[in-house]
């Protein structure tokens, strides 16, 4: 696990499995559109799940215990790989010219800053209720839709979980090859599957932000 | 036709580079681009000046040896092209052009445009063979080999280690050459006895040599001149994760 290649390996399981918690957490934004008492009900739910083996809000802990190690992780790992790179190539080209690559390849790094930037505000904004305008603690419905009536930030959401949606697409296809699941002949289908993917999972996420600007989620 | 190049001229690997402008006249379409650089070259020794160093050999697009970066493409924008079989009738009159050579930590300049590729030698001495005892060539036909996996392992010995993969890659990753080494041995008979340490002690060597890390570009692909298929890389990643578990499980 010393070289670069086994570092990747981390990288993409640990890119796994944020991926799985996204996919689940996209799920449970949906659950938005039912009305705030489902929805409060849901996020409750989320805190007693495990009972009666686990006390309130365990589950929750353990989750995020697991996300935390994945983020750190990945974030390793990423740093790792890159400056190797950097390192490789001293002195760079007059002109290179990209054929092949996709602007989702290319924003993988810088992608990721933003995306880095995206969750801490997204944890004092929903989770800490730092920078949510009167955040009421357990309203997890009136939160989001406060949240997402200033413009900006609903905006910002969206720009955020379109970089999320390039930065799953190129490290579903990037990471299944890391991990020697692709297969001959042809990778062009499993670019696609990661482009669908990509595509469902961030508009899944959009959804959300978009339903409140139109004023669909009051 | 007339050509503008702009050429990177620098004299040893300690000193510093610096483009140098030449301007090519009256050149023909049906030239390759090589013989484009050795008519310059002969202006150039006409005039007491220094010849454009640069790495050619077989000049039929088998042997590896030519490769400079082209508009920013390395062996030019022909696909599936080496820079000897890349003819001026790819460009138009009058077309300015920046020659530069391949540009990674584990190539260094020797002179102009010549890099010194030994890094690819030494990951090839890692483990890029198969061991054979000494005695009589053994019949062909003993061991069986199916046809599509030595279609396969053809597809990935087409590579001729030109380095065109390292030059094109973001990352200045050496992964599609070791992948295509790896590959073409890890498909037949013969490579498997030394397989799991083949690949284990290869990528080591690549990590060694000071390439980067490889984040599927695919930019190694594209300017390969043989196009050796990325699809090998994941069978790279896929060897290797068997060969370290064989290594944690005490296999030699």
């Amino acid at each position: 696990m010393r070289s670069l290649i086994g570092q990747k390996m981390l990288m993409a399981v640990s890119g796994a499995l944020l991926l799985g918690y996204l996919v689940l957490h996209m799920i449970g934004n949906l659950k938005v559109f039912q009305g705030p008492a489902h929805f409060n009900a849901y996020a409750e739910g989320l805190r007693v799940l495990g009972a009666p083996l686990l006390g309130r809000g365990q589950a929750l802990w353990i989750v995020r215990i697991i996300l935390l190690a994945a983020v750190g992780v990945h974030i390793w790992s990423a740093i790792a790989v890159t400056r190797a790179s950097w390192r490789a190539r001293p002195a760079g080209y007059q002109r290179l010219e990209l054929v092949e690559t996709t602007y989702a390849a290319r924003t993988m790094r810088w992608g990721a800053a933003i995306i880095v930037l995206y969750v801490i505000y997204h944890l004092l904004d929903f989770t800490f209720g730092r920078v949510n305008p009167g955040f009421v603690p357990g309203d997890v419905y009136r939160n989001v839709v406060a949240s997402f009536r200033i413009f900006p930030v609903a905006l910002a959401y969206v720009i955020a979980n379109v970089f999320v949606g390039l930065h799953v697409y190129h490290g579903v296809w990037s990471g299944a090859q890391t991990l020697g699941l692709n297969r001959a002949p042809s990778d062009r289908w499993r670019r696609r599957g990661a482009a669908v993917f990509a595509l469902l999972l961030t508009a899944g996420y959009l959804l959300v932000p978009l339903a409140v600007i139109t004023g669909r989620l009051r | 036709m007339n050509l503008t190049l702009h050429v990177w001229r620098q004299p040893d690997g300690r000193t510093a580079g610096r483009f140098e402008t030449y301007e090519a006249r009256d050149v023909s379409p049906a030239m390759s681009f090589l013989e484009l650089l050795d008519v310059v070259n002969e202006g150039l020794i006409a005039r007491r000046e220094e010849p454009i160093a640069f790495d050619h050999d077989c000049r039929e697009g088998i042997c590896g040896a030519c490769g400079m970066v082209i508009n920013g493409r390395p062996h030019g924008p022909r696909r599936a092209t080496t820079a000897c079989q890349l003819h001026l009738r790819q460009f138009t009159d009058g077309d300015e052009l920046w020659i530069e050579p391949w540009r990674a930590r584990a190539f260094p300049v020797v002179k102009d445009l010549i890099v010194n590729r030994s890094a690819f030698d030494r990951l090839i001495q890692a483990g890029g063979f198969v061991s054979v005892n000494t005695g009589g060539a053994p019949e062909a036909n003993t061991i069986p080999v199916p046809k599509p996996a030595a279609e396969r392992a053809m597809d990935a010995a087409e590579c001729i280690g030109c380095g065109a993969c390292v030059a094109a890659c973001p990352n200045a990753s050496a992964m599609l050459y070791v992948a295509a080494k790896v590959a073409h041995l890890a498909l037949l008979p013969q490579g498997q006895p030394e397989r799991a340490r083949r690949v284990v002690s290869m990528v080591d060597a690549m990590d060694a040599e000071g390439f980067g890390a490889c984040t599927n570009h695919a930019e190694c692909t594209a300017a390969c001149p043989k196009e050796i298929a990325i699809d090998f890389i994941a069978q790279l990643n896929r060897d290797y994760a068997h060969g370290l578990l064989h290594r944690l499980s005490g296999g030699v």
